[in-house]
């Protein structure tokens, strides 16, 4: 498994600069929108990334839930983290993609508004692990997981009433997209994958490392006789 | 599921909250402050206040809210009686409900003491269907209350526990909050029907309330 790691980490270097190359070379320009398009391939791939490490997350805190194991707590605590991040990063580019096409930095649409509660969530979501004493930590944190999913359809429902008018997405929305324009999304995406699940990989190993390193500590503390120090 | 117990401990905090009126009192000096302060940053004539309203009275009744969640657990953590609950064979969605009911029962009595004094200050005079209105108060503090307690005795098991509550029950009330405040704009403006908001209160109160009752066990028991 060690030794995976590197080899995996040049994967995934490889995938990310033809991913590069794609979206910035042979990807075609977009009629309208121009050179500032090609940050789409980025949005959305990270969007993809992120609400799929959020429903990892999901899953693992309902495999901790019934089973109490803890690697899927761990798991649950490492995609929120990274998760949090890419969906910081769709958060970002939407804005700078948003503001030369629309006009403005931001509108309150329904996808838009979607994202920013569930990065809401999520930053909660990691707040309570980080005050929470520990122990129960991992309880709780599932539990609000739970609470956090069962929130997105009625967040859904609601925004979609209260902003009917929303722009159409750029993929599935009817319109055709250029197979260059698809492929160098497809490929972004698989690179960002491989990043996020790199990251994530990295993050598992340190947190079980870190929780090794506190159990040994407080197994010495208890073999350790009184009074010597 | 919620046998004898969920009666005693409600009788117990009310008369409680009785006697001493610690939240009742605080949250609706809060409550105050905050409708006086809002009348100050906004300075609205009768139309806009009727289109603003329903934001900033909720606004108000949320945070005052928070202030008698807080309070909620607090009284059972001194003298360990909430391990007490825990040993005992009782069942915790008796004690959650007790709780959530006594809570629910507090913001009630506040926005019916607050109401009359929004309606002095903002000039407030409803266009649509005023009937509705106490419908969606109902709908809406149950939906605050029942998540709010849920996660005050999440937040019980935290550092600083008083900042976590609005940190964890703000983000999920978030369609919540939405549903009330277009709901009361809607009746206050009699511009458009607030049926839709009703009934994705009526999803809310049913799915979360459902979510609190099966996990409440979970958290209560978090050693």
């Amino acid at each position: 498994m060690k030794r995976a790691f590197p080899i995996f980490g040049v994967v995934t270097a490889v995938l990310l600069s033809y991913g590069l190359y794609q979206a910035l070379v042979v990807a075609p320009t977009e009629q309208t929108m121009g050179e500032v398009q090609r940050i789409f391939y980025y949005h959305v791939s990270s969007a993809w990334t992120a609400f799929l490490l959020f429903l990892i997350n999901f899953v693992a805190s309902i495999v901790y839930l019934v089973r109490r194991n803890t690697k899927a707590d761990i798991i649950a605590l490492v995609t929120a983290e990274v998760g949090v991040v890419f969906c910081t990063v769709v958060l970002v580019t939407g804005p700078i993609w948003a503001r030369p096409v629309w006009g403005i930095w931001w509108t309150w649409d329904l996808r838009l508004t979607l994202t920013l509660v569930l990065w809401l969530i999520y930053v909660s979501y990691l707040m309570l692990r980080r005050f929470s004493t520990s122990g129960q930590t991992p309880l709780l944190a599932a539990a609000l997981s739970v609470f956090g999913a069962l929130d997105v359809p009625l967040v859904y429902f609601s925004i979609w009433y209260f902003r009917t008018q929303h722009p159409q997405p750029v993929v599935g929305g009817g319109g055709s997209i250029d197979p260059r324009m698809m492929h160098a999304l497809l490929m972004n995406w698989a690179a960002f994958l491989c990043l996020a699940f790199m990251i994530s990989w990295s993050r598992y190993r340190l947190e079980r490392l870190r929780r090794e390193v506190e159990e040994m500590q407080g197994l010495e503390a208890l073999l350790e006789p009184r009074g010597v120090r | 599921m919620s046998s004898g117990l969920t009666t005693p401990t409600l009788i117990k905090d009310l008369r409680l909250e009785w006697r001493s009126k610690d939240a009742i009192n605080s949250m609706l000096f809060f409550a105050l402050l905050v409708v006086v302060i809002f009348s100050f940053a906004f300075d609205p004539i009768a139309e806009e206040s009727r289109q603003i309203a329903g934001g900033l009275v909720w606004v108000a009744f949320l945070f005052a809210a928070v202030v008698a969640l807080n309070q909620t657990w607090a009284r059972e953590v001194r003298n360990a009686v909430l391990d007490a609950y825990r040993v005992s064979p009782a069942p915790p969605n008796s004690l959650f409900l007790a709780k959530a009911i006594g809570n629910f029962i507090f913001v009630c009595v506040l926005e019916a003491l607050m109401t009359p004094l929004f309606i002095a200050f903002y000039n407030l005079r409803a266009l649509g269907a005023a009937y509705l209105l106490p419908v969606v108060a109902i709908l809406g503090t149950w939906a605050l209350v029942v998540n709010g307690t849920f996660f005050a005795a999440m937040s019980l098991r935290t550092r600083s526990r008083e900042i976590m509550l609005p940190l964890l029950l703000f983000p999920i009330s978030i369609p919540a909050v939405l549903a009330m405040v277009s709901a009361t704009s809607a009746i206050l403006t009699g511009e458009y029907s607030p049926k839709f908001w009703i009934v994705l209160l009526v999803a809310y109160d049913v799915v979360f309330t459902t979510g609190c009752l099966l996990l409440f066990d979970t958290v209560l028991n978090a050693e």
